[in-house]
């Protein structure tokens, strides 16, 4: 009977104290000597949970997603995102610039946006994100668009064009069946995005109808920094040294509660923590960076074990930000991140948002640094 | 023969072709285009925290079946494994083990995703490590329900010397506050009963069954206690009492039980204090109908162990092995013999009434019922789970 209070020593033991003078009081009452403890019991049993094993970095300490996405299945696989580069059918046009057509169909597609998890999305060429359309500055670019999906859908480009080609309710709108040719000259150049702008637009946006949109700069029109805007320009020595990713960040609300289940980079949760990206650590990367995050007011991206210079809208060619670590992105907002492993040991450098409740709910992948990549 | 099989056969065939031409039309398939998205659900129906993390019991229902195809914790997607693997088919239960290195006193949720992408929340209000099934735990568990439900029946027969010694109007006093105490324990205990089973896999309807139990279980006592279609002993109806109070405190043992195992027990000691206090009413309900005898020693231990012991073995099935659905269905048994006790008691207590003027007995009636009720709600401030 001393030790009354050990009866019930389940209970919390921040409670501890109230639980000993209860249990005194019931001894009062039977006219036995209690011993009242106010004591706190030492924790018990949980204490190896935190020491439970971590494996490799693909487990990540066991916060990871379960299982393998079906690549094959949806189509589209994150690892080819990453550098699938569509610079369109070229022709020639007036005044000795060039003709780049495109053709995008929108429709409607479940795909796998974490293993297991089926989201219906609406697509832009069956994918998300869309086709990473690539032209160069002062190109014409034209859009057939087609919507194959079951709503009205649109084409937005952020860029300068008419309001006629503006893709918005009553410029450009396509109902489903029909289509339309959205025609503009490329400018100005820089790291840029589309989207459909059929309302409700966070509707539109987030099922998945959205890409980016690179215009790289013409060294002749930048005369005075033709060799960085060369470095830009895909398809020219200078560019060929660097390897160039395209990253759009963006996130799914699997159960349309306007809140997002899921974060990624390039649509797929750790795909890139399961494969990681890999560098060729004697060669400069450069990252083409889109946030179309819907719900989050903003999205982040981290670097580890290194820093950067940014873009910002990759509409200059000399850096807005210089040596940062990390950069955050309002919804559309985007730009040219561009860093170099050159010094740095082999291995696997981590990347994130830095907002941790992305990172954990999916958006985080791994850089594999090698000394030489085939 | 062959007569009979055509009448009772004839129906069920044309309910075969009914079910058969339903399938072959599907007449909701056309006007909605399609088969709709199908409505999954999933409920937890046990927790278990040790060192190798969390484990829960989840249960599917809805039309489809439920493939859980990620596990959030706080907010991160987590390693997870299923037992048995696989889309659980409607109704069907498994065990997902969730390696998380969870605090102690801290709250934790957990978000199930399906394939479909809904999400099915789950909260450990206080992560406690759960208690392993061993001697040391069953015994305190033991002791604990002694407390919770032996001591205080006891303690309350105590008033018997004093009930005894007050004739005919103390009697009827008693009984009176014995119809009020059981009213209590009857709307707790069906309450009770109906938030459990609200808290149960959907697909179950343990809400109808806690009604459907409760009924029957009045309906089946009652014929059992005229078996033999004559009156009852004092002694029966006193066991009666005891019995019915006994599944209450099988309930109460559950509850207290359970909160435990989960740690969801808002002051520990003061709750089984509370329910000493609470249950000492019971004693005085039980011994009610013995006054006007004089009960054996080993008869008064009988009724005891009859109301009380069943709050011990609601503490180990609590803790050890809760699931929603029966603990509803066990109250809801509680509920139905309850019910039968105060009609019981009620008829003992009119018959009484019967023999004396009416002007007389209705006070003293009203102000034993009023107490009865009183005395348990006042105690029953003490008991908060």
């Amino acid at each position: 009977m001393s030790r009354m209070n050990d009866w019930l020593r389940w209970g919390a033991s921040r409670r501890g104290l109230l639980r000993a003078s209860g249990l005194s009081l019931i001894a009062g009452a039977l006219g036995a000597a209690a011993r009242a403890q106010s004591t706190v019991d030492e924790p018990q049993g949980y204490a190896g949970a935190h020491r439970m094993p971590t494996n490799a970095h693909g487990d990540h300490g066991g916060m990871i997603t379960v299982g393998e996405v079906d690549y094959a299945r949806n189509g589209f696989d994150p690892s080819k995102v990453l550098t699938d580069w569509d610079q369109g059918v070229v022709s020639p046009w007036t005044d000795g610039r060039t003709l780049r057509e495109f053709t995008i169909t929108a429709q409607d597609k479940e795909i796998e946006i974490a293993p297991g998890i089926i989201f219906p999305a609406w697509t832009y060429n069956g994918r998300v994100p869309g086709p990473t359309l690539r032209v160069t500055e002062g190109d014409r670019v034209r859009i057939n668009f087609i919507n194959s999906g079951s709503h009205t859908h649109t084409i937005h480009f952020h860029g300068i064009h008419s309001a006629r080609m503006d893709g918005v309710p009553g410029a450009g709108e396509v109902a489903p069946g029909e289509s339309f040719v959205y025609e503009f000259d490329a400018f100005p150049f820089g790291c840029h995005l589309y989207h459909c702008h059929s309302v409700p637009l966070k509707r539109h946006i987030h099922k998945g109808l959205y890409g980016a949109f690179i215009i790289d700069p013409d060294p002749a029109r930048h005369p005075a920094q033709a060799e960085l805007a060369a470095a830009r320009l895909l398809g020219t020595p200078q560019n060929a040294h660097w390897q160039e990713f395209v990253m759009v960040m963006n996130a799914f609300d699997t159960n349309f509660d306007e809140e997002n289940e899921v974060y990624a980079v390039n649509t797929v949760a750790h795909a890139y923590t399961r494969q990681p990206i890999v560098i060729d650590r004697r060669r400069p990367v450069r990252i083409y960076l889109v946030n179309v995050t819907e719900f989050d007011p903003i999205n982040s991206f981290h670097l580890h074990a290194n820093f950067f210079d940014y873009y910002d809208t990759g509409t200059s060619l000399t850096p807005t930000l210089k040596t940062v670590d990390m950069i955050t992105q309002c919804q559309a907002q985007r730009g040219i991140i561009e860093f170099t492993y050159a010094d740095h040991e082999t291995g696997p450098y981590m990347f994130h948002a830095h907002q941790s409740e992305f990172v954990e709910l999916g958006w985080m992948g791994f850089f594999d640094v090698r000394d030489a990549v085939a | 023969m062959t007569r009979a099989i055509v009448q009772i056969g004839g129906p069920f065939a044309a309910l075969l072709l009914l079910v058969a031409a339903f399938f072959a039309y599907e007449p909701l398939r056309k006007p909605f285009g399609g088969t709709p998205p199908p409505v999954e659900e999933l409920t937890v129906e046990r927790t278990v925290l040790d060192e190798s993390g969390i484990a829960l019991k989840v249960r599917a229902g809805g039309t489809d079946p439920v493939s859980i195809a990620q596990v959030q914790v706080d907010g991160a997607f987590w390693r997870f494994t299923q037992d048995p693997p696989g889309a659980l088919p409607r109704l069907s239960g498994a065990w997902v083990l969730i390696p998380y290195p969870w605090v102690e006193g801290e709250t934790h949720k957990i978000v199930f995703v399906t394939r479909t992408g809904l999400t099915f929340e789950h909260e450990i209000e206080v992560a406690w490590p759960t208690p392993k099934v061993d001697a040391e735990a069953l015994g305190r568990l033991t002791l604990a329900g002694l407390f919770l439900g032996v001591l205080p029946v006891a303690l309350g027969m105590l008033f018997y010397p004093a009930l005894k010694s007050g004739g005919a109007v103390t009697f009827q006093f008693a009984m009176a506050l014995t119809v009020g105490l059981l009213a209590f324990l009857l709307v707790d205990t069906l309450g009770s009963a109906l938030e459990i089973a609200g808290r149960a896999a959907p697909g179950l309807k343990s809400a109808l069954l806690v009604w459907i139990i409760a009924a029957l279980s009045c309906l089946l006592l009652w014929g059992l206690t005229r078996w033999r279609g004559q009156e009852f002993t004092p002694l029966g109806l006193a066991a009666s009492i005891a019995f019915a109070i006994g599944v209450h405190n099988l309930g109460e043992g559950l509850a207290v039980g359970s909160a435990f195992a989960s740690g969801a027990a808002a002051l520990g000691g003061f709750l089984l204090l509370g329910f000493t206090l609470h249950n000492v009413t019971e004693g005085v309900g039980i011994i009610a109908p013995l006054l006007e005898r004089r009960p054996q020693l080993s008869i008064l231990a009988g009724l005891v162990c009859l109301a009380g012991l069943p709050a011990v073995l609601g503490l180990w099935l609590g803790t050890f092995a809760y699931t929603n659905h029966w603990a509803a269905l066990a109250l809801a048994l509680g509920a139905g013999a309850i019910l039968q006790v105060i009609i019981e008691v009620g008829l003992l207590l009119r018959r009484q009434i019967g023999k004396q003027s009416q002007s007389r007995a209705y006070p003293v009636v009203f102000g034993g019922l009023i107490l009865g009720v009183a005395i348990m709600y006042l105690t029953g401030l003490l008991v908060q789970i």
